[in-house]
C-alpha cells in the first residue's frame, strides 16, 4: 500500500532532500525562474506554494515560520515585500512548470519552474516587439466581437 | 535454486528480440515558429510554450 507515502525521494537522504528543496525554493524566490529536472521542479512546487501563501499575510509569526525554510535573508525580504503583494489576489497556483524535453548526456527530463506573476522572459519578449503582436491580438478580438454581434442580432 | 536445463543460442535470443522495435517520437509543429517540436514541451527553437515565452533560446 502506498498509504502515507507522498512526495518524491529524489534518491537523497532526508536531510539532503530538505536542503535541496530549501535551496531550490530560495533560488526560485531570488531568480523567479529555475531550470532543473522535472521531478525536482514538481517537488519544489509542492514545497514553495504553501510558503508563498503563508507570506501573503505579513506578520512576525508568518515570517518566523517561513524563515525556517527560507534561510537567505534577502530571499525572505523579496518573498514578503515583492512577491507576496503581487500574488495577493491569486488563490494558489503561484508557480508554473514547463517541460523542456530531454537533456543530452543522461536523458533526464528538464523543466523550468517559474513564478506565474514574474515571467521575465515573456515580458522582455513582449517589450521587444509589442505593437505588432498586440495589434494582431486586438484585431482577432474585434473580429470575434463582430461575429458575436451579428450572431446575436440575427 | 532452479537453473536453465539447456543452453540458449544467440539466434534464439535474437529471434525473440525481432519484436523489439524503436518507435518514432511524436512530433508536433510549434504554433509560434512552425519548427517541429515535442508535444507538451516548450519549443527548443523559439522557447515558446502555450502562447508565452518559457525561456530565451541561446543565440537569440
Ligand atoms: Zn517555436
Amino acid at each position: 500500500m502506498r498509504h502515507l507515502n507522498s512526495g518524491r525521494k529524489l534518491k537523497r537522504t532526508a536531510s539532503h532532500r530538505k536542503a535541496l528543496k530549501e535551496s531550490l525554493a530560495t533560488s526560485l524566490i531570488l531568480y523567479k525562474q529555475v531550470r532543473t529536472t522535472l521531478a525536482k521542479a514538481k517537488e519544489t512546487r509542492v514545497f514553495i506554494e504553501p510558503l508563498i501563501t503563508k507570506a501573503k499575510k505579513d506578520s512576525v509569526p508568518a515570517r518566523r515560520h517561513v524563515s525556517r525554510f527560507i534561510k537567505n535573508r534577502e530571499a525572505l525580504r523579496v518573498l514578503f515585500s515583492e512577491i507576496a503583494p503581487k500574488v495577493q489576489d491569486r488563490p494558489g497556483g503561484y508557480t508554473r512548470v514547463v517541460k523542456l524535453g530531454q537533456r543530452h548526456g543522461d536523458g533526464g527530463e528538464v523543466a523550468i519552474i517559474e513564478l506565474v506573476d514574474f515571467n521575465a522572459a515573456d515580458e522582455a519578449e513582449k517589450r521587444r516587439k509589442p505593437a505588432k503582436e498586440k495589434e494582431a491580438v486586438t484585431e482577432k478580438v474585434e473580429e470575434k466581437e463582430a461575429k458575436a454581434d451579428s450572431a446575436s442580432a440575427s | 535454486m532452479p537453473n536453465p536445463k539447456r543452453r540458449h543460442s544467440k539466434s534464439r535470443g535474437a529471434k525473440r528480440r525481432t519484436h523489439y522495435k524503436a518507435t518514432a517520437p511524436a512530433v508536433s509543429e510549434c504554433p509560434h515558429c512552425h519548427e517541429p517540436k515535442l508535444p507538451h514541451r516548450a519549443c527548443p527553437n523559439c522557447g515558446y510554450y502555450a502562447g508565452r515565452v518559457a525561456f530565451i533560446p541561446k543565440g537569440a
